[in-house]
């Protein structure tokens, strides 16, 4: 109570201020609110529909945003979190302040459906390896070409430890792998030219030409048709399937702004939301969309299968499997 | 000005900080239960071992071939002097990945060389940590040689003495003095080196830094994270004692000027020497900085914002930096040392994690995001300022420190007659150096910024995140233009003045 009244006395400049209208704060991530993302012209299309203000607060990636929250606990500012994906929102749901989202789950267009009822996808994406289609003419057509090809096609990946694409390769190991894939990674080994902290890092060492293959997703190739016009990256489609991302949005049960949170939630499977995810996120959206997608996503590969281990599944095996990676790239 | 308090003022500031860091974290890593018993693996042998080798590699290339440059530019007056001066300054406001991408812009597979040469493993890293900290160690030097007294010069030119003698005279004693600071900075910021050694280390280099940021951000083991700062404060704390030990008082003659011009080094065997070495220094940094600029020109885009931003902490940040950093170097002894290299003795992400921690009551407002970026980059910025400080308070102590005592001048009117006119050179030098770090710091406001707060280098990290890496070249490239430009100014304020 004594905190609370603290906190009160804090707020009182602002509270003349802040009275006009409500304010929903967004936890996302930089990325997203950044001016060529989805953020900006999301916040006016949802502003237009109620009387009140959306304050983005941006974090460096879904991680740093689930950090913060474990860092705040129950006494987090945030109304809604939106971009954490599949891979942590085990860890988020643990921390339990996030509540139900109320939305009806069969809105949610994602492959293999959607039951979840704390979190709510926007949009996924499958991974896949992209290369340049100019210097490699055979590129692998399944992880296990991949795995077993010429060590003198190098491929950029990302660390599992720093990135999420690089988690999501580290888990497609394993789904295809299981318990052979140490051995995997040992045969792996010479055709990584360097592992990354990241993706933008490991992205922009393979268009400076450092290596024909990297890590990414399956709609890289349409923002290079899109804004560079050029086909020449391509995504290789490969056999035993593709790892998916899907990344989520939750709202917080103890927000102040309960109410508006549900209403945001609901606009994100909207057009008005949906609409802007294939050419600011570059990821493939997750609910109904009333403008057609560019031309280019029509070229993009089709995963014959989808790889996806559950939430829960990814917060018990995490750790050991980074491990197992570690030891085996360390060898 | 000398009883202990005030003595106490600066390394007491810096030593809060670091408490409000630890504190708050250890307390939430007690509450989650465990601190000491979460143990250290055997794995970090390895890490270890890796980051002491390629730091001890970096740190000696980089040292050695500064010693000879600065030298170079020290006794030779030559067109260009000051643009390669001022080329020197450019690397300390680059974003590392910038830099590791001018690099294989030149050695890499597409590269200017043709691709011969193989970048990913020790060879890659050892070059971006040269090419970052040969130009840092260079200047460093050069600032340490200009405080040897005008008068030995004139009197070793009478004496006749060789190039031999006046290393070993005139400038081993500052070098000796100087060294093991500059030395145990950049040994430290290549150990803490991250996205080089992640980048350019092959499938599978790490260092000790990638694992306290590990076990913080994907496994969020506070304890861990813990445990092997403590690990890496312990290393640091030897290695300082140790460069400490070797630094000895030299006792030059005294002089009322330091140098402006010298005039040794006329044989021809100096000559080629110099011009090697000048060579050497033009190649390592030429090639990249102009790849820079090959590929940034027809992408140039000027953010306003961004621009604003980054002054808006740097100068501020740069201002605080001096003023411990003058106070630290004022009292040169072991308990300054340290405080000077705190960020790169506890890291950066476990100080601002439990300064989230402990300010997060007032974390509503811009302000308090700001303000800690800024102190963050105020320590960050000072093991800069104080290499160049400390130095030049040596010598005014050994030239006016007898005659100072005895006519009783002290505090403010030492402080306004003495110290200001003899250090404005050092104390420029410094203000740039900790303006331009601030200005390119992208882990202060990564680790720390929220509400949309964009700095020149947040901006190339976000235009590279969003397949934009030709406007990141751009944005690369009028930030070190900016930063040029600014030194060069800087340089010729500085000449002016002397």
């Amino acid at each position: 109570m004594k905190k609370l009244a603290v906190c009160l006395a804090a707020l009182l400049p602002f509270a003349a201020a802040a009275h006009a209208k409500e304010t929903l704060t967004v936890y996302t991530y930089e990325s997203f609110t950044a001016d060529w993302g989805p953020g900006p012209k999301i916040k006016t299309a949802f502003e237009k529909t109620c009387d009140c203000e959306v304050n983005w607060v941006a974090l460096g990636d879904g991680v740093a945003m689930l950090n913060r929250l474990k860092l705040e606990g129950i006494d987090t500012k945030a109304d809604v979190v939106l971009g954490l994906d599949t891979n942590i929102t085990d860890e988020a749901r643990a921390l339990d302040i996030f509540g139900k989202h109320g939305i009806d789950v069969t809105r949610a267009k994602v492959p293999g459906g959607w039951t979840d009822q704390e979190f709510l996808p926007y949009d996924y994406g499958h991974f896949a390896v992209v290369y340049n289609s100019e210097t490699l003419k055979n590129p692998p057509k399944s992880l296990d070409e991949l795995v077993n090809g010429d060590p003198s096609q190098k491929i950029i990946l990302e660390d599992p430890r720093t990135s999420t694409p690089g988690l999501g390769f580290m888990l497609w190991m394993k789904t295809v792998y299981g318990d052979k894939a140490a051995d995997a990674w040992k045969k792996l080994k010479p055709r990584i030219l360097t592992t990354a902290p990241g993706w933008s890092e490991a992205y922009a060492l393979f268009t400076k030409g450092e290596a024909p293959m990297v890590f990414s997703y399956v709609t890289s190739p349409a923002y290079h048709i899109v804004e560079e016009k050029t086909d020449k990256y391509k995504a290789a489609n490969f056999s035993e399937g593709h790892y998916l991302q899907i990344e989520v949005a939750g709202l917080i049960e103890g927000s102040k702004e309960h109410a508006l949170a549900q209403k945001f939630l609901d606009f994100i499977l909207t057009p008005d939301f949906q609409n802007e995810i294939p050419t600011t996120n570059w990821m493939m959206p997750a609910g109904a969309t009333t403008v057609a997608l560019p031309e280019a996503f029509n070229t993009l590969v089709k995963p014959a299968k989808t790889l996806l281990y559950t939430p829960a599944e990814v917060n018990k095996n995490r750790k050991t499997w980074i491990d197992e990676w570690m030891k085996a790239v360390n060898e | 000005m000398n009883n202990p308090i005030t003595k106490a003022i600066a390394p007491g500031i810096i030593l809060g900080a670091i408490l409000l860091g630890l504190v708050p974290l250890i307390s939430f890593a007690i509450e989650r239960g465990g601190f000491l018993n979460a143990g250290i693996d055997p794995a970090i042998v390895h890490v270890l071992w890796f980051t002491l080798k390629q730091a001890f590699l970096s740190t000696s290339i980089s040292v050695v071939l500064g010693i000879f440059v600065s030298r170079a530019l020290s006794r030779r007056q030559f067109l260009g002097r000051e643009l390669l001066l001022s080329l020197l300054a450019v690397p300390l406001a680059m974003p590392a990945i910038v830099v590791v991408l001018a690099i294989t812009a030149i050695y890499g597979a597409q590269g200017l060389l043709g691709g011969g040469f193989n970048l990913y493993g020790l060879n890659g890293i050892l070059l971006a940590h040269v090419f970052f900290n040969f130009p840092l160690a260079t200047r460093l030097i050069v600032e340490a040689l200009n405080t040897i007294p005008q008068e030995n010069f004139r009197l070793a030119e009478q004496l006749n003495f060789s190039g031999r003698a006046i290393f070993h005279n005139l400038e081993w004693p500052v070098l000796r003095n100087t060294l093991p600071r500059i030395c145990g900075l950049i040994f430290l910021l290549c150990a803490a080196s991250f996205v080089i050694v992640l980048t350019l280390g092959g499938p599978s280099a790490t260092t000790l830094e990638v694992a306290i940021y590990q076990s913080l951000r994907q496994d969020f083991d506070v304890a861990r994270a813990l445990n092997l700062s403590l690990v890496q404060i312990l290393l640091c704390l030897a290695l300082i004692f140790a460069a400490g030990k070797m630094a000895l008082h030299n006792s030059a003659l005294s002089s009322f000027k330091t140098t402006t011009i010298r005039r040794d080094g006329q044989s021809a065997a100096a000559k080629a020497f110099d011009l090697l070495a000048l060579t050497i220094a033009l190649l390592l940094i030429g090639p990249p900085l102009i790849a820079l600029i090959v590929s940034g020109i027809t992408y140039l885009n000027f953010n306003l914002q961004a621009c604003v931003t980054s002054i808006a902490i740097a100068l501020p940040a740069a201002l605080l930096s001096v003023s411990l950093a003058w106070a630290l170097a004022r009292h040169d002894n072991f308990a300054t040392h340290v405080a000077a290299l705190a960020t790169l003795i506890v890291p950066p992400a476990v100080l601002a994690t439990g300064w989230f921690l402990a300010l997060r009551r007032f974390d509503e407002s811009l302000l308090v995001v700001i303000i800690s970026i800024i102190a963050l980059n105020t320590l960050m910025a000072l093991p800069f300022s104080v290499s160049v400080l400390a130095p030049a308070f040596a010598q005014i102590t050994q030239m006016h420190g007898r005659l100072c005592a005895q006519l009783n001048i002290s505090g403010w009117n030492k402080l306004r007659r003495i110290d200001l006119p003899m250090m404005r050179r050092p104390l420029a030098q410094a203000l740039l150096m900790s303006f331009v770090l601030s200005l390119g710091d992208l882990t202060a406001v990564t680790l720390l910024g929220t509400q949309g707060l964009v700095t020149m280098p947040s901006l190339i990290h976000q235009q590279m995140g969003h397949y934009r890496g030709n406007d990141a070249g751009g944005t690369a490239l009028l930030l070190a233009a900016f930063c040029f430009a600014l030194t060069l100014i800087a340089q010729r304020l500085g000449k002016s003045n002397d």
